[in-house]
């Protein structure tokens, strides 16, 4: 908990909460943008980022954290470099998504939910990524990987460093 | 003649291939914005009144009719109102509206300002699911060219009317698809659903008057102002008219999206637009309407693809989402994977919901495993009615689709998993 009592956003990062701010008619209401920034800002949210998160929308910080475990897209830990949400819902299953996490965790040498030990790739399942018409589909940060086969597994891991 | 001879052209997905489709100039050059200068050229109530006349019935599930949601929120005196996009597209097997806003963002943006005109909204948000993160920079480009040309912002285009548009990004909850936990979110808050009565429609985001419309159902709007809702009321079923983006999606030789009239036969997309079973297999089972849906069997392949008759043969057609399963398929295993969705997406506010669908996944993982005890069956069916008709919102009723389906329709392989120890289909799910 140490050092939490002075944890703030930078100079930057508080003006782009000041324009956030100007999209709601309540603090608040900033709370799940501003949750965003703080994730990038301390690379996940922990002590300093709830901190940071609760002393600049006035919410305690008990409450940020029970609003960072709600929604998924929050993490306590930090995470690989580059993030890979492989899809497991059913239309995924239906066209061999379980062969291809296999095929991940074994390329990787991690397991689900973990992070390789060079910090490249963190694997994480996703619940129906939204492309089930090209099925089976992985997402690696902000792009979507369609119609996947493991060789198109390996030459997409091939441009994340 | 098929319904779909009848219309020849797309309408929500007829600029999608264009080059460029995002951009406001080409969206100007292709009738865009021309239903917005329409409407302002109308008085509010009879831009709803054409809405009315085209029977527009929400695209996001529950098929409700949209200028009467609209007219609630007029109706009521307290402002400013709020009109919330919702682009969570959360229901598994669902890929529509990514469609629409990937290629023709425009549409979209159109049919929010001509609904927020309509019932007198001075703000819109869209609330975009968090799997999407390149469609909020698409969405945001989007709305600040509308704004540069007067379409957006204040006096749109020299009226007196003023409409802001922002994009929300949600976090990863499937939940908050259903509008009030929609509404708790976008107010900074653990989506959880709220009890209704009061309706959004007069106390919804930040305590305001608020209507909550999907992406499928606004982007249709600038299309009825500008062609006429006689003409939009003429496309399909007189009940339930105009087209669906069928997501489709499984073991079919031609999965993707289509845009097709309501009311084509179940047959009609899978075997002519989706080019039938993979493999020259057989169908086995079809999920008409995302994870919640009861599965269908090719009993029911002439069952016409709008909300009445779907209903009608004890399914639901949801989002339009067409999960197909051929004849490998193990449906203990289809039944699991969707009930871990539900374990997973369960808020935890209440207890019949909770509780009750880990129950069910135990009992699934148990009886696919090939642990399952006689008797198995019949607390399957305890489970599910234990959790039906007693959960604070639609989600625990949403949990019993897959169970309750392929019971109903596959019990006999399920008592053979109990015969066997074990998976009678050896090639399993997603091994083909
Ligand atoms: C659990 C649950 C999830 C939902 N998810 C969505 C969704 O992702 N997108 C959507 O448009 N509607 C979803 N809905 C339906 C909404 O509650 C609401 O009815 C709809 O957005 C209204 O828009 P419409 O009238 O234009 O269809 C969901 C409902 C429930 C119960
Ligand atoms: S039914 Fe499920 S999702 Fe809905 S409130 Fe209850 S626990 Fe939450
Ligand atoms: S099931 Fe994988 S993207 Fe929908």
């Amino acid at each position: 908990m140490q050092g939490t009592m002075t944890a703030k956003f930078s100079e930057e990062m508080l003006k782009r909460i000041e324009e956030i701010l100007k999209r709601y008619a309540t603090k608040r209401a900033a709370v799940l943008p501003v949750l965003y920034l703080a994730q990038k800002e301390f690379g996940c949210i922990n002590d300093t980022a709830l901190a940071a998160v609760s002393r600049a929308l006035k919410i305690s910080r008990a409450d940020v954290y029970g609003l960072a475990t709600f929604y998924s897209m929050f993490h306590e830990e930090p995470l690989g470099r580059n993030v890979i949400f492989l899809c497991d819902n059913l239309a995924c299953t239906l066209l061999g998504a379980e062969s291809l996490r296999d095929h991940l965790e074994k390329k990787l040498d991690i397991r689900m939910g973990e992070t390789t030990a060079d910090g490249r790739f963190t694997l994480k399942n996703a619940e129906c990524l939204g492309a089930c018409g090209q099925a089976p589909v992985m997402l690696v940060n902000d792009d979507f990987y369609e119609g996947l086969t493991e060789a198109r597994i390996d030459e997409v891991l091939e441009k994340y460093k | 003649m098929r319904i779909a001879d009848l219309i020849m052209e797309k309408i929500l997905l007829n600029r999608v291939h264009l080059e460029n489709s995002r951009s406001i100039e080409v969206y100007l050059a292709h009738e865009g914005y021309e239903g917005l200068k329409k409407a302002l050229a109308m008085t509010p109530k009879e831009v709803t009144e054409e809405v009315k006349k085209s029977n527009l019935r929400g695209r996001g599930g529950a098929g409700f009719p949209a200028a009467m949601k609209w007219g609630f929120a007029a109706a009521d005196p307290n402002t400013p109102k709020y009109l919330l996009c919702n682009a969570d597209e959360g229901e598994p097997g669902t890929c529509k509206d990514r469609q629409i806003m990937e290629g023709d963002p425009h549409e979209l943006i159109e049919g929010m300002i001509i609904a927020g005109y309509a019932f007198g909204a001075e703000f819109g948000y869209i609330y975009l699911r968090a799997e999407y993160p390149r469609l909020v920079g698409i969405l945001e480009t989007a709305i600040a060219e509308a704004g540069e040309k007067g379409f957006l912002g204040r006096g749109i285009l020299g009226s007196d009317f003023n409409f802001t548009i922002r994009v929300h990004r949600g976090a990863g909850a499937y939940i908050c698809g259903e509008e009030t936990a929609l509404i708790e979110s976008i107010e900074g808050k653990r989506g959880q659903s709220r009890i209704k009565p009061p309706f959004p429609v007069n106390v919804g985001v930040f305590g305001k008057p608020t209507v909550v419309n999907n992406v499928e159902t606004l982007s249709n709007v600038s299309h009825i102002l500008r062609k006429g809702g006689k003409w939009f009321a003429g496309i399909g079923p007189e009940k339930c008219p105009g087209t669906r983006i069928v997501s489709l999606s499984g073991h079919v030789e031609r999965p993707g999206y289509y845009e097709l009239p309501m009311g084509v036969t179940f047959r009609e997309v899978i075997y002519e637009h989706g080019g039938g079973i993979r493999d020259g297999k057989a169908l086995k089972a079809f999920i008409p309407g995302g994870a919640s849906a009861p599965c269908l069997t090719s009993q029911h392949l002439d069952v016409k693809m709008d909300y009445d008759s779907v209903a009608a043969a004890g399914s639901m057609l949801g989002s339009s989402a067409l999960m197909v399963m051929d004849e490998t398929t193990c449906m203990v295993k289809v039944a699991e994977r969707l009930t871990r969705f539900f374990v997973h997406e369960s808020c935890g506010k209440c207890t019949p919901c909770r509780e009750g669908t880990d129950w069910l996944l135990k009992l699934l993982q148990r009886i696919e495993g090939g642990q399952g005890k006689e008797g198995d069956l019949d607390l399957l069916g305890e489970i599910c009615d234990n959790i039906s008709g007693k959960t604070f919102c639609p989600l625990g009723e949403g949990a019993l689709g897959p169970v309750r389906g392929t019971l109903k329709y596959f019990e006999e392989e399920y008592r053979e998993h109990l015969r066997l120890k074990g998976c009678p289909l050896k090639a399993g799910i997603g091994n083909s």
